[in-house]
């Protein structure tokens, strides 16, 4: 079934997308195409299938404990939008 | 306030469920995914961080091997288990201190499950079920202009904490009371100081802990609506924010009223709890594999050499001392409280000094100057050989108790050499049979009454005569010898 | 006379007969981009002080010791802008990283600065490399050098059109569906997927990190052999990064494929192919009969579930990749009264419309009540996928088939997000499984390249280039330049 206004609201608002109401709709519509052009998945037999996360086939890979240089302050801050000099800058938390 | 918050209980016909979530930063070198250090604290705001744990795009985190040993110690030390085949998640949700705008935590594949913790309260065996340990990474920390977070108009980000090995510890709601809480964490705590992988600051925040506190009548089954209680940063704290909310939480029962499960924090200027309630930002982590970090499967012999690596751990650390040494339960509880203490006991007695003697100066006087200078005895000038020596002393007679200590409280900050000090001092026992027979014969010339009352046969007149001599020593004649040198005279 | 258009391996053999200098390559390369970029908007950006450097760097190595030198020793590259350049401008082709400069190299662009190639430019793509066409862009759309009013294919268009244009003979892009072999087959040159875990993905930004892979673009196998050799090999710093040692297959090139069982998977030859790649693609598995190879029909039944399923995995693990785009540390803010409406506008008004569907499409997957039906089931069928490949391989050495089912379409022409989903059908599967890929050029239809695809076993790299050597050997598709590649 096609997703709802609010759900696509909702799936916005958890991935922090600022979408416009003309946006909201047509993403909706184009999601409810997809998934139902991926539905063949819900025919596939996969009982008793394990799942692949992963293809390297990789266990156990890590590194020793040992500590290297960090990067400066002032290299760390370089990109940043916006900073006191010190710390990274962000608007006041309202939640 | 009422007897309820005494014993940390809840009111007639109410039991009260708890359980703890702790997290525990590991005491590894380096970050869990990076390089930086882990000794965050020493660099300027954001200057102990790297293009990994900044979240830069691009950058892939490598697992610290060490972390995953500690977090196996840990969970081998709550008798947990520890499945073959474990792997990393993706706890996805924003915050400014969160840089990847995920966190790496384990999901539903943790390092270990379904261990327990006992410990005693009020004399009785108590057991808390251990739901899980894993491993994650540490957030950032954030500064809010304007100290009420609701009034702050701005916030600032520092990651120097970002990425520092955390242990999640979960506890089953076995608790029953704000006291067992705290002995639970007093205890949880303990261990893993003893096992080396934390600092077990609560006020720093490298150890903390959530609580999630419901009541529920008495005899019912199904659980009350449940509330988490964060922001206790003391065992204090825990206590007693524990304590409030069960009464709250009856409060609101007992007046009709109904629970809404929430977030509330702790307030200790307030002595209460008030909701966090946030603008529903719903929270919905979509966890899912880590993709960038193949899964973990530890050996049996891994696991094992990891267990053998455990020191004795405080509770059997005790129950030994008991054994072992004599010692009442109290007296081998205190002695075990920190790793130092139980190592200095067990130091000084294998030195030759009789193990409740050991006992009686290390819980008394040694602690009182610890306590007062803030320093413990291994770290003192005197030291725990310089004490096992001063003992020594003592119990070979060669000082007595009055005299030991005063050279205890003036070795233990300043140091030096016990047995040097009270022979270049003279400050010795007098025990030198000619020097004290001078001085008996000088008693007994002074006291002929006394001396007339003993042989009449009031031998308790001894006893004045012994106290002269004493006198005249400044208490440090050996009074045996004083006994048999009066007697002998006496009985002339 | 310029040496643009040249490849990798022609420029080498100059270099170390002294006839040009990395330096004279340079400046050949450079005056292609001026020549033909305006029409191309292959490059985001140049790194021209890098280059510079990289070029008198190179020639001190040739001067030392040419015979020890990479055969990528002073020769020019281009890397898609999805690759890690230290204080060079990186953006993913996404507005919301216009003006980041990283304060780090990817392990991949320093093994190549270790070995003197000399890297040009960054090249434009789809936005965090989620497209088939490279109009996905922040940066406007690239053109086609067989004929510019049509799309490249993507999302590393932007490197693929830089060989395909002869600015550059070897370029690097990343393939998480398609994205380095569809443009390849697109634009005539050969695009090379190596297995995963071969390339390392430090400093790659990622889109769906359990099927990315860096690989190269040039106009032949042995110069795509020689790309994908400088770069490969086990780096520490990711932790995906297989530790074994990585064949030379500078060996196989020459050694042909008679007796070598090549099979023909059915569902790829199905509907939905155009005629003329039908019948390009025909031919070409004609030659490698004629050069001995045994071909087999084989059957990979869940081949249509390939597609499916990379639109789940694929989406949820990008929505979780892209979660640290937050205009906090870096990249672009836009700001607003309050923390959560600054982040999404900022991510909002930052990320393109594909990019916008793909984080929507995965953080459904994700979210509670939908995980099973969509992810975990996606998992599953990806394992019945790469099992699939497991069970062909017991009975031939590697597959053949097209690239692509279409040849270069004209830019704006699919607007229907499936219908340009469909685009990798072909491809998506080997990143499913995880195996080595390649396209290789295999003729025109309406004077359009088409593109054959070799696939083989995990860690079976060198097989490819065997297959692929042999069959360009036999023909002349390599040789073949585009028009406007010669000077007018
Ligand atoms: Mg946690
Ligand atoms: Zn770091």
């Amino acid at each position: 079934m096609p997703l709802s206004p609010e759900e696509v609201a909702h799936v916005a608002t958890l991935a922090r997308l600022g979408l416009s109401d003309e946006e909201k709709r047509r993403i909706g519509a184009e999601l409810d195409l997809i998934l139902e052009h991926i539905s063949a998945l819900q025919r596939a037999d996969i009982s008793d299938v394990p799942e692949t996360a992963q293809v390297g086939n990789l266990v156990n890979v890590w590194r020793e404990d040992e500590p290297a240089q960090s990067l400066h302050q002032e290299q760390a801050l370089a990109e940043a939008p916006d900073t006191d000099g010190q710390y990274f800058k962000v608007g006041a938390i309202q939640e | 306030m009422t007897m309820q918050t005494v014993h940390g209980g809840v009111a007639a016909g109410y039991e009260a469920v708890i359980g703890l979530e702790v997290h525990a930063q590991l005491l590894t070198r380096s970050k869990m995914f990076c390089p930086c250090s882990a000794a965050y604290t020493k660099a300027p705001p954001n200057g102990n961080t790297c293009v990994v744990c900044l979240g830069m795009p691009g950058v892939l985190p490598v697992i610290n091997r060490e972390a995953v040993e500690m977090t196996v110690r840990t969970a081998l030390a709550l008798a947990c288990e520890i499945p073959a085949f474990t792997k990393f998640d993706r706890k996805n949700y924003f915050y400014p201190d969160l840089p990847k705008g995920y966190q790496i935590t384990q999901y539903d594949l943790p390092l270990s499950l379904n261990g327990h913790l006992e410990f005693s309260l009020d004399g009785e065996r108590t057991r808390c079920g251990i739901t899980r340990v894993h491993l994650e990474e540490d957030t950032g920390t954030m500064q809010h202009a304007g100290d009420v977070l609701q009034e702050a108009t701005s916030s600032l980000v520092d990651l120097n904490r970002a990425g520092v090995p955390l242990m999640e510890i979960v506890g089953e709601p076995d608790l029953r009371s704000a006291d067992a809480a705290r002995e639970y964490l007093v205890r949880l705590r303990q261990i893993l100081m003893y096992i080396g992988v934390n600092d077990g600051n609560l006020e720093q925040g490298s150890l903390r802990c959530d609580a999630n506190v419901s009541v529920r009548r008495v005899g019912a089954t199904e659980l009350g609506t449940k509330v988490e209680v964060k922001n206790m940063n003391s065992f204090r704290a825990v206590h007693r924010a524990i304590g409030y909310e069960l009464q709250r939480q009856v409060g609101v029962l007992e007046a009709g009223g109904a629970l809404v499960q929430e977030t509330r924090g702790w307030v200790e200027t307030r002595g209460a709890t008030i909701s966090q309630r946030s603008k529903e930002m719903a929270h919905d982590y979509r966890y899912f594999p880590e993709p960038d970090l193949p899964p973990l499967q530890l050996s049996r012999e891994t696991v094992e050499e990891i267990r053998a690596a455990i020191p004795e751990l405080p509770q059997a650390r005790a129950a030994r001392f008991s054994e072992q040494y004599g010692l009442s339960a109290y007296d081998a509880s205190l002695l075990t409280a920190t790793q130092a203490d139980a190592d200095a006991y067990e130091a000084v007695v294998s030195a030759g000094v009789t193990a409740k003697v050991a006992a009686n100066w290390q819980m008394g006087d040694v602690a009182a100057l610890a306590n007062e200078h803030h320093l413990a005895l291994a770290e003192s000038g005197l030291g725990v050989a310089g004490l096992a020596a001063l003992l020594e002393l003592v119990e070979s007679g060669a000082i007595n108790g009055p005299t030991a200590k005063e050279l205890l409280t003036e070795l233990y900050v300043g140091g030096g050499d016990a047995a040097a000090l009270v022979s270049e001092r003279g400050i010795g026992r007098v025990s030198d049979q000619s020097a004290l027979a001078t001085i008996v014969d000088q008693v007994i010339a002074a006291n002929p009454q006394a001396c007339d009352d003993f042989r009449g046969g009031k031998t308790q007149a001894l006893g004045r005569l012994v106290g002269q001599v004493m006198k005249a020593t400044g208490g440090r004649a050996d009074a045996a010898l004083v006994n048999s040198l009066l007697r002998e005279r006496l009985s002339g | 006379m310029t040496t643009a258009g040249l490849t990798a391996a022609e420029m080498a053999a100059a270099l170390r007969r002294g006839e040009v200098t990395p330096r004279q390559l340079l400046d050949d390369a450079r005056a292609q981009v001026d020549r033909l970029d305006g029409s191309l908007n292959a490059f985001l950006a140049r790194t021209d002080e890098l280059a510079d450097r990289q070029a008198l760097r190179a020639a001190e190595m040739l001067r030392a010791d040419a015979p020890a030198a990479s055969p990528l020793c002073g020769i020019p590259v281009a890397l898609k802008d999805v690759l890690c350049v230290e204080g060079y401008p990186t953006t993913a082709g996404s507005r919301i990283l216009d003006g980041f400069r990283p304060p780090y190299t990817a392990t991949a662009v320093q093994r190549l600065l270790d070995v003197g190639a000399v890297p040009v430019g960054k090249t434009n793509c789809d936005e965090f490399a989620m497209g088939s066409s490279t109009e996905n862009s922040a940066f406007g759309p690239v053109g086609n050098p067989w004929d510019v009013e049509r799309v490249p294919g993507g999302s590393s268009g932007g490197s693929a059109a830089a060989v395909g244009a002869g600015m550059v003979p070897i370029s690097y892009g990343s393939d998480t569906g398609g994205s380095i072999r569809q443009p390849a087959s697109l634009c005539g040159v050969v695009g090379y997927k190596p297995t995963y875990g071969r390339m390392s993905r430090y400093g790659l930004i990622a889109f769906a990190s359990s099927l990315d892979q860096v690989g190269p673009f040039a106009h032949t196998v042995a110069d795509a052999a020689a790309a994908y050799v400088a770069v490969a090999g086990h780096d520490p710093r990711d932790s995906t990064s297989l530790p074994d040692d990585v064949d030379d297959p500078g060996a196989l090139l020459q050694r042909g494929v008679a007796g070598m069982r090549l099979g023909v998977p059915r569902e790829y030859m199905g509907e939905g192919l155009e005629p003329g790649v039908r019948a390009r693609v025909t031919e070409a598995i004609a030659v490698l009969q004629k050069l001995g190879a045994n071909i087999e029909e084989v059957s990979l039944p869940s081949t249509d579930l390939g597609l499916s399923t990379y639109y789940i995995i694929a989406p949820a693990e990008c929505s979780s990749n892209l979660a640290r785009y937050d205009g906090v540390r870096y990249g672009r803010r836009v700001e607003r009264p309050s923390l959560t409406d600054t982040l999404m506008r900022t991510r909002g008004e930052g990320f393109g419309n594909e990019v916008k569907r793909r984080v929507m499409l995965g953080t459904y997957a994700l979210s509670s009540g939908y995980y099973d039906a969509y992810y975990r089931r996606a998992q599953k069928v990806r394992t019945l996928i790469a099992r699939e490949f497991d069970a062909v391989f017991e009975s031939v050495d590697a597959l053949v088939c097209p690239t692509s089912p279409k040849v270069a379409f004209t830019q704006g022409a699919i607007q229907d997000p499936i219908q340009m989903y469909l685009n990798d059908a072909l491809t998506i599967p080997v990143n499913l499984a995880g195996l080595p890929g390649i396209s290789v050029p295999c003729g025109f239809s309406d004077a359009l390249p088409v593109g054959l695809q070799v696939i083989a076993p995990r860690l079976c790299d060198a097989r490819v280039f065997q297959v692929a050597g042999a069959y360009e050997q036999a023909t002349g598709w390599h040789a073949r330049r585009a028009p406007m590649v010669a000077a007018a």
